[in-house]
């Protein structure tokens, strides 16, 4: 399974339990695992998050905004490149993260 | 016995308090969504449990929430606003031409008659309509379409379509206002639409009585004559009695026209409420002194309401969605602040009291009379 980790509001959003912080999705995604399938496969499993991560649209990662994994920033990545091993074995979790910002 | 109910839409949440009819204790609820920016929250007129909310974020865009039980519980509708064909540009802040991007929503307009129908004023400015009770949207794109639309542009909080007004007497009569492009209006049901700010004079921009281009804050009218409209421009108190078609300047005695919000007395068509603001470089009342405007005359003639408002030191601001005025005898007004506080009038103006005081900005109130 895929692990992926939400930010705060995005789980209360979904509705995911275990709103606490280290709370994470379980997804089967069918390879090759990329940024595209396993977002794809999120927004199957929680409509409500569509237009959340990817602009409706574009379908580009909103601004604020980043993909981590592996202690890597794979934001800029092209959405259809496979992600690490660790990402698609299950054993490290790709990470959904929302720029810190005070007010 | 009616009840009152008060949604508050604010910078981190949304709030619905409750009161019966002497609206001097209030029961709280909320945050909901807490940590969204709540635009807007409204109800039907067909079903007042009815609500719908316009949840934002700059990190997660935008969501609409529903609720069918007057707020108890709530279910995430559809948050897909995709214009109408090529979207093509309209000005931008530097006169360049800017692509049409969807941001937010800024106000939602239910239906005076059917339950499932409800209009969305969106930034960059558009109107979206769904007939399934939030489910999916259609932009209603005669108006962007307008051929004046490569003109319009942003004024400083961006290019929203802030104001609906439906037309009680006739479905197919839609009034709008954009900041800073002006009204319109539409009298087929939305399928076309005209510029009406004929009388605007904007100073700030290059041809003060231009087509289009004014910055147009809010706009009310009293049910009973929907072809009378009261406008707080950027500057200037604006009436119009012919539905929009021409306007001529009411701001009289005021200590300063510049403001935000504008609304109209439940049961007297001439009585309106304003809230000046020092200027646009400096959005907070002039003097410190937090003071309503009424007139009982349809403009023109104002006179100040400070009882229980702060009269030193106050520096807040009051956006243009954040006043309400609700159906009793006498009528009630309400009015939220950038400061957290929510005002609460039961008779009509005279006195004041905060009915909160420490809340995040406000940036919307709406309220409900419950029979």
């Amino acid at each position: 399974m895929i692990r992926v980790e939400l930010p705060y509001h995005l789980r209360n959003l979904a509705g995911i339990e275990g709103s606490a912080a280290g709370a994470e999705v379980q997804l089967a995604v069918e390879p090759p695992v990329t940024l595209r399938t396993v977002l794809d496969a999120l927004e199957a499993k929680y409509p409500v998050l569509r237009g959340t991560i990817r602009d409706h649209a574009t379908q580009q990662r909103r601004a604020f905004l980043r993909f981590f994994a592996c202690g890597r920033d794979l934001s800029h990545a092209r959405i259809d490149t496979p992600l690490p091993e660790e990402v698609a074995n299950g054993s490290e979790p790709l990470l959904v993260i929302g720029a810190l910002a005070g007010g | 016995m009616s009840t009152i109910r008060l949604l508050v839409g604010t910078r981190k949440g949304a709030f619905i308090l409750t009161s019966d009819e002497a609206r001097q204790q209030w029961d709280v609820s909320g945050p909901h969504f807490a940590g969204w920016e709540i635009f807007h929250m409204t109800g039907s007129p067909v079903d007042p449990n009815r609500l719908y909310v316009s949840q934002a974020s700059g990190w997660f865009g935008q969501t609409i929430q529903r609720s069918d039980d007057g707020g108890q519980t709530w279910e995430a509708v559809g948050n897909e606003f995709q214009y109408d064909g090529v979207p093509g540009t309209h000005q931008w802040y530097d006169g360049t031409q800017h692509p049409w991007e969807f941001t937010r929503v800024w106000h939602l307009e239910p239906s005076l008659t059917e339950l499932d129908t409800v209009y969305a004023g969106v930034e960059d400015a558009a109107l979206f309509r769904s007939t399934d009770g939030g489910h999916s949207w259609q932009e209603l794109s005669g108006l962007r379409n307008h051929e004046t639309g490569k003109l319009w542009q942003p004024g400083a909080g961006g290019m929203c379509l802030h104001t609906i007004l439906l037309d009680p007497n006739d479905a197919n009569r839609i009034v709008v206002a954009i900041s800073a492009a002006g009204a319109f209006r539409t009298d087929d049901g939305g399928d076309t639409w005209k510029p009406i700010n004929r009388g605007l004079v904007s100073e700030m921009i290059p041809d003060p009585n231009a087509e289009v281009g004014h910055c147009v804050h809010h706009i009310a009218r009293h049910p009973s004559r929907p072809e009378v409209l009261f406008m707080q421009k950027h500057w200037d108190i604006m009436r119009s009695d012919n539905a929009g078609d021409s306007w001529h300047e009411v701001s009289g005695n005021l200590p300063s026209d510049f403001g935000f919000v504008i609304d109209v007395h439940a049961h007297e068509p001439e009585t309106i409420y304003v809230v000046p603001i020092k200027s646009d470089s400096e959005h907070f009342p002039p003097d410190g002194k937090l003071r309503v405007y009424r007139s009982r005359t349809g403009g023109n003639d104002w006179e100040a309401l400070t009882a229980g408002l702060p009269q030193s030191d106050c520096y807040v601001n009051v956006l243009r969605d954040a006043m309400a005025v609700d159906r009793l005898d006498p009528c009630g007004i309400y009015f939220g602040t950038t400061g957290g506080q929510v005002y609460a009038s039961s008779d009509a103006g005279d006195s004041w009291k905060a009915v909160l005081r420490d809340l995040p900005a406000v940036l919307s109130v709406e309220v409900q009379t419950l029979s």
